[in-house]
């Protein structure tokens, strides 16, 4: 199995272990990764506020970039990046004018795009391709008794659902009982996390974390799994300032789910980068029954 | 429709607001909002917005569009989507929030005390001169220029991340940078030429 692979702009940097334990978790599950040419920034939600077609513009350059590849299926890990450059193929196939202008714009630098490349997040790649049978053949160490709270942020299935239920998604539930661990119920799962709201308005979005991390820890939660940089760097790197705000003592390990279920997968933790992350995950590695 | 807006510049972003939602796909089902709630009631930020997003569309309706221009009720929405999911007439909600943020940057009608535009604007520009995000420079500049209180708060924890590797001091620059200022170059002079 092969897909082109984007990475994101967070992946090389708050959220580099992400990248770093995707393509080692890819690897042994026999899945190539083929990192996509001199690729550019989705546009984030940023790019949308400030100018529509060039945000659909610069997205299409990324599919072009696939198109010219030669590979029609396009593996994304980050879910604001996933929705960007998904919604501007929806867009592009949906109105005949964001078409027009996005190939005038893609013709000005030399580059065409024909709308046909396949955006797939690696979760949909994860359960719909790979299966979750293989997944759980693969497994060496099970994470038998590891209580996880899969939190699948916004952008993973909204606004349009393709792969998973906007309200109700639950491909990060069963890829972790696949992996053997305990799934617990998380109601909080698809709530948002504030996004970059944490820089402009930083108690309204403390006080989404504050939901997110309560309704983990009162799930019994030991690690709480993210497949968003943003998602798991509010979550994760943000629990002194919640505790702060709140009066909580909240010290939960927040992973993103590609370095548990590398563990599970048999991957040796320095190749999973998670040194780097910000509150301690020994515990939940010595857990995991050898 | 009840034209209710006084002055040239109301006037005119309801009529730009207007032209813009109706060349959006979907864009007309704007008409058929039976003010239910359910977005505002959805929202995960409407408690701290001066309009929730129903009443964005009643103001829209009232002829009051540049008063929701001007609040921050726009520079609040996270972009979760949870509206446009919900909404029983299928109206692209979070789109429209985003209608309205390209409104009021052009406009220049940003509230004083939001920090999201700028960071929003500085986003861009790392983009264009990088070809990606580079985010310390963006936190950086953000942080220099609109907060830099919020430097001192987050010092800690950026120490902790830069040690961690998860701030690298230099941007990547892609080899094709040049192409995104040549594309926004040319779908504005496409823009220019249609009006």
């Amino acid at each position: 199995m092969k897909y082109l692979y984007y990475p994101g702009c967070s992946a090389e940097a708050t959220g580099k272990a992400y990248d770093i334990s995707t393509r080692a978790m890819m690897a042994k599950l026999d899945v190539e990764l083929a990192e996509l040419d001199d690729w550019n920034c989705c546009g984030a939600t940023s790019y949308f506020s400030v100018r529509e077609l060039e945000s659909f513009a610069i997205a299409a350059r990324n599919l072009a970039i696939a198109q010219q590849m030669g590979d029609d299926e396009l593996c994304v890990i980050c879910n604001a990046c996933y929705t960007t450059l998904a919604k501007t193929n929806r867009y592009m196939a949906d109105d005949p004018e964001v078409f027009k202008a996005v190939q005038g714009a893609l013709g000005a630098v030399g580059r065409t795009y024909d709308g046909k490349v396949k955006v797939r997040h690696i979760m949909d790649i994860l359960v719909n391709d790979v299966g979750l049978e293989a997944v759980t053949e693969k497994v060496t160490r099970r994470l038998t008794g590891i209580k996880v709270a899969p939190y699948y942020g916004c952008q993973f299935s909204r606004p349009m659902g393709t792969f998973d239920d906007p309200e109700f998604p639950t491909t990060m539930d069963r890829f972790f009982a696949a992996l053997g661990a305990e799934v617990i119920d998380y109601p909080s799962k698809v709530k948002c996390c504030g996004g970059m709201m944490m820089l402009t308005k930083a108690e309204g979005a403390l006080h989404m974390c504050h939901e997110l991390l309560k309704t983990a820890q009162d799930g019994g939660a030991d690690v709480i799994v993210a497949a968003c940089p943003l998602c798991e760097m509010n979550l994760e790197a943000y629990q002194p300032k919640v505790n702060k705000m709140y009066g909580t003592s909240f010290n939960i390990p927040v992973m993103y789910f590609t370095q548990l279920a590398g563990l599970a997968l048999g991957v040796e933790p320095n190749k999973l980068a998670i040194d780097k992350q910000v509150v301690s995950c020994d515990r939940v590695i010595a857990a995991i029954p050898a | 429709m009840t034209e209710l807006a006084t002055t040239a510049q109301a006037k005119e972003l309801h009529a730009r607001f207007y032209h813009d939602v109706m060349s959006m796909p979907g864009g007309e089902k704007i008409r058929i909002c039976q003010q239910c709630g359910t977005c505002t009631g959805s929202c995960p930020t409407s408690y701290l917005m001066d309009y929730g997003p129903r009443e964005v569309i009643a103001a829209f309706r009232a002829g009051m569009i540049d008063r929701v221009v001007k609040s921050n009720t726009i520079w609040l929405c996270t972009s979760c989507y949870y509206c446009t999911v919900r909404c029983p007439a299928g109206i692209k909600i979070t789109d429209l929030m985003y209608e309205l943020k390209r409104l009021a940057i052009k406009y220049d009608l940003l509230p004083k005390d939001s920090k999201n535009p700028a960071l929003t604007k500085y986003f861009v520009k790392s983009v264009h001169k990088h070809g990606r995000n580079h985010e310390v420079e963006l936190m950086a500049k953000f942080m220099a220029t609109k907060d830099p209180g919020l430097a001192l708060k987050f010092a800690g924890l950026g120490m902790k991340l830069f040690m961690a590797g998860r701030l690298p001091p230099l941007a990547t620059n892609i080899k094709g940078r040049d192409e995104l200022n040549k594309m926004a170059a040319y779908l504005e002079a496409e823009e220019a030429k249609a009006q």
